[in-house]
């Protein structure tokens, strides 16, 4: 490690980058640190500490766009869209409960970069989805941008979709102009008593198949749900809750109607404070354990029971279940990932298993991201090669050797 | 308009690439002769025309696959066409290309209630997919206006909107999974069944690439329960400003719409006069507003948007009271285009995206640009995500009127960059806005763009002339120079 790497604004930034091309130097490249254990750990020559890309630089509520350095904190954002009633629809979630971070550290740069969304993924999609344009730096210290501030664009390639969930290995984001939408003004959380990771999917997906308009759709085990400082919750036997939003009191009554038809169960609502509090748990997976390894499942939503049945099989593990049943939180009671029987798990069902935590070590070892076929992941090799093509942007965070 | 110039020795050798392209495909499959090939020569633009080399039409993957690395063998380039409905000539084909027609691949292969999707072959139309599910109250919500003709493979290259995509999103946003054909034959798979990819985004890559990066050869979309009840309201205002305002503050209401469509004066009355869907003709704008939901839902939000429409100097407010009604209100703005075609010889669509907040602006200053160059023009408006699609009226068979049309949409283009939009909302670069890309983006943004089509198509073999203003071998794009260990910024602060 040569040293730190600390540019004041965008210009610098692009003459640090063409500098590190021009002599071979391996970056890090750092907004908040705060995922620096997500993904393979990076070795590199030098640290590109972006930091100072910071502030908000446009925000208009009535055209719902919001232009913001890379590096700004996420709350910072979060709180000046709060002011104007409005937010970033895919809820963006907080991993420091199982990455093992104090706190605080995330910048909207990282979100995106990683492409994080919560529960609302399921109507809203996620990260990707929200990114409207991108300026960044790439591996040859060019400053390029893509995209723009309007929702409808088909003007040249979207590589703000490539740059979101790219963990900053083809570009060095400077800049994001994201879509931001009114928050809801009422929710509330119909809770129907299930303990059974097998039993819920069949819930679930009635639920999700209906007209109900569900904005979040999670099970929680009985453990899981124990963890819960919603009352209500961590008295239940299991959870399926199931999460309405919208502008007015017709929340409520649709709540009630909801809850009406699953009468036969142990039924209850929660308001809109117990909702928020619920559903901050489940984004941020506060419900589970993190104190040994954690896969992040993302799977067709059918395959859940037995894609949990398989790894129970193979080793401890506790699960929590989102976006309908497209998402499984996996706590496996054990140092050691596991990793053979969580991908065997998702043989034969669409999907992807990402060691979200585990030693730095064992996340050297074992690969983190699911392995694909070969003609993919050569044409990913080739990608980063168009981005990058001296390898020195946050070598081998995702792929070993990329 | 300049294509890349035609590679003379695959010319020479034609005979010879349908020979070897027969023997792969089935019989029929190759066609060479000029009276079929004439069918080919242009698409939904039809002021660009050019004969393909010759057309192949496959029918399975496996053929595709064979079918591309014979032409990249030949030195041939493919463009891919699916119903030919694109507005910016994406699928013109070269006259040294073969194009690629995926009308067989025409099949809804799997309909999957449980993990609500639908995996269908390129060729399906858009509106064949949510007929598919309709039985069982789904539907695939993007919804451009050529539903009924358009392929979701086209959907997925152009990334198509339609009239509901502020609330449900674009055809990219809707999109889980895809099969591809590399120019080299490989098969890739993207995506699948479940939300969000492993390694990098290639799927949000492919939508919008405008066939310039792979042949796609399946698709999985995610399909939505229907909204439980849905209301339109039509409001009638006497100048565009208070209709702009009306979205705004809409929109500041917390309101997402399913759709908010606006038309001016000429569009109004031009699909008045053709459907009969009950517009207030003497409206300077109209603003058709639909809420969608549970029907407590509903009845709350189109409450909400009639009161906010009658502080903003509604004239109008009608809210439909029946499907039949709702079905009526649409009809008029779903047929604006072939309305607008009835009252002049020509038309030429613009695509153009805006912030919202500039619409006032826009549309004074194509009324000033519509007297400069002597030709009317109608307005319709994606009002929810500033997606503007104004008509030139033309008469091709008037002297010098095509020209002046194409300069005029030109000046919209320009005038829509510079108040902070974008040349295309969702019709594509193609060959027709491929020139003014320069006014959106720098020389190394596009060297960027084509770096990426390198990875996918290093001998840019497939649709080329599209898009990209100038073309740069992948070689000279990929060079890279290292100076040996110096550095360039000492003044840069190091810690």
């Amino acid at each position: 490690m040569t040293g730190i790497l600390a540019p004041g604004d965008e210009v610098q930034t692009a003459e640090a980058v063409a500098d590190a091309a021009s002599s071979g130097t391996t970056l890090d490249v750092r907004g908040g640190g705060s995922k620096l254990a997500l993904g393979r750990p990076v070795q590199a020559e030098a640290i590109l500490d972006i930091s100072a890309l910071a502030g908000i630089q446009l925000y208009e509520p009535e055209e719902l766009v919001i232009t913001v350095a890379a590096a700004t904190p996420l709350a910072e954002v979060e709180a000046a869209l709060a002011e104007a009633g409005q937010h970033l629809a895919f809820e963006p979630p907080d991993y420091d409960h199982v990455l093992g971070n104090d706190g605080g550290g995330a910048t909207i740069g990282g979100v995106i970069a990683c492409n994080l969304s919560g529960p609302r993924r399921i109507t809203a999609g996620a990260a990707r989805d929200h990114v409207l344009g991108i300026a960044a730096i790439s591996g040859r210290g060019d400053l390029f941008k893509s995209g723009g501030r309007v929702v409808k664009n088909v003007t040249g390639y979207d590589l703000s979709k490539l740059m979101a969930g790219s963990m900053g290995t083809l570009g060095v984001m400077t800049e994001v102009t994201l879509k931001t939408l009114p928050r809801p003004k009422e929710t509330r959380t119909v809770v129907i008593e299930e303990h059974s990771i097998s039993s819920a999917p069949e819930i679930m997906e009635r639920v999700a198949g209906s007209d109900a308009e569900a904005t979040g759709l999670a099970h929680l085990t009985t453990n899981a749900g124990a963890r819960s400082s919603v009352s209500a919750i961590s008295r239940a036997d299991g959870a399926i809750a199931i999460r309405l939003e919208g502008a007015g009191d017709s929340v409520a009554d649709r709540a009630a109607a909801l809850a009406e038809q699953y009468k036969d169960a142990k039924v209850q609502i929660l308001d809109h404070e117990q909702s928020l509090t619920l559903w901050a748990e489940i984004r941020d997976c506060k419900l589970l354990p993190a104190n040994h390894s954690m896969w992040r499942i993302s799977v067709q939503p059918d395959s859940v029971a037995f894609v949990a049945a398989r790894i129970s099989v193979g080793c401890d593990a506790e699960f929590l279940v989102d976006w309908a049943g497209g998402l499984i939180w996996v706590a496996v009671e054990d140092d050691d990932p596991n990793e053979g029987p969580v991908r065997w798990a998702l043989d034969g069902f669409s999907g992807h298993a990402t060691l979200v935590r585990a030693s730095e070590d064992l996340r050297r070892r074992v690969p983190v991201f699911h392995p694909e076929p070969a003609p993919l992941m050569a044409l990913n090799a080739r990608v980063k090669n168009a981005f990058d093509p001296l390898g020195i942007l946050n070598p081998g965070r995702m792929v070993d050797g990329l | 308009m300049e294509m890349p110039e035609p590679n003379q020795d695959v010319i020479r050798r034609s005979g010879e690439l349908a020979a070897a392209l027969s023997a792969v495909l089935p019989r029929g499959a190759v066609l060479d002769r000029e009276d079929q090939r004439r069918a080919y020569e242009s698409d939904g633009l039809t002021a660009y025309r050019q004969m393909p080399l010759m057309v192949a039409l496959p029918e399975t993957t496996g053929q595709i696959s064979q079918v591309l690395r014979i032409c990249a063998s030949f030195g041939a380039k493919v463009v891919p066409r699916g119903a030919g409905t694109s507005l910016s000539g994406g699928a013109l084909p070269l006259a040294d290309g073969v194009l690629l027609g995926m009308a067989r691949f025409n099949r809804i292969l799997d309909i999957d209630y449980a993990n609500r999707c639908v995996v269908a072959q390129p060729g399906v139309t858009n509106l064949a997919i949510s007929d598919a599910v309709a039985s069982r109250g789904f539907y695939y919500a993007p919804d451009p206006s050529s539903q009924i003709a358009c392929t979701i493979g086209g959907n997925v290259a152009e990334n198509s909107g339609g009239v509901h995509c502020l609330k449900y999103g674009l055809t990219t946003n809707n999109l889980l999974g895809l099969e591809t054909v590399l120019m080299n034959g490989e098969v890739v798979r993207l995506g699948g069944k479940h939300l969000d990819q492993s390694a990098y985004d290639l799927l949000g890559i492919m939508a919008g690439s405008e066939g310039l990066l792979a042949v796609i050869t399946e698709v999985t979309v995610r399909i939505l329960p229907k909204p439980q009840s849905a209301q339109a309201l039509l409001i009638g205002f006497d100048a565009i400003q208070a209709a702009a305002d009306c979205v705004a503050a809409i929109i500041a209401g917390g309101i997402i719409p399913a759709g908010m469509e606006l038309m001016d004066g000429p569009a109004i009355r031009a699909a008045e006069a053709f459907t009969g869907a009950g517009y207030p003709t003497e409206a300077a704008a109209l603003l058709i507003v639909e809420v969608d939901g549970t029907q407590a839902e509903v009845r709350s939000l189109a409450g909400k948007v009639g009161e906010i429409a009658k502080t903003h100097g509604a004239t109008t407010v009608r809210a439909s009271a029946s499907e039949a009604d709702r079905a009526k209100f649409w009809a008029g703005r779903k047929a604006a285009f072939p309305a607008v075609g009835r009252i002049s010889p020509d038309y030429y669509c613009m695509d153009g995206t805006i912030p919202r907040g500039r619409l006032a602006q826009v549309l004074g200053e194509i009324g000033s640009l519509s007297e400069r160059y002597g030709l009317a023009v109608a307005n319709v408006f994606h009002a929810g995500d500033g997606n503007l699609h104004p008509l030139i009226l033309y008469d091709a068979n008037e002297p010098g009127q095509l020209d002046r049309a194409e300069q005029f949409g030109a000046d919209i283009l320009r005038l829509c960059v510079s108040v902070g939009g974008v040349l295309t909302g969702e019709h594509g670069v193609g060959v027709e806005k491929r020139d003014l890309m320069g006014e959106v983006f720098s020389e190394v943004d596009l060297a960027q763009q084509q770096r990426l089509k390198c990875a996918f198509d290093a001998e840019g073999a497939l649709n080329p002339g599209k898009v990209f203003p100038t073309l740069h071998r992948c070689a000279e794009l990929g060079r890279v120079h290292v100076h040996g260990g110096k550095t360039r910024f000492p003044e840069l602060p190091r810690l």
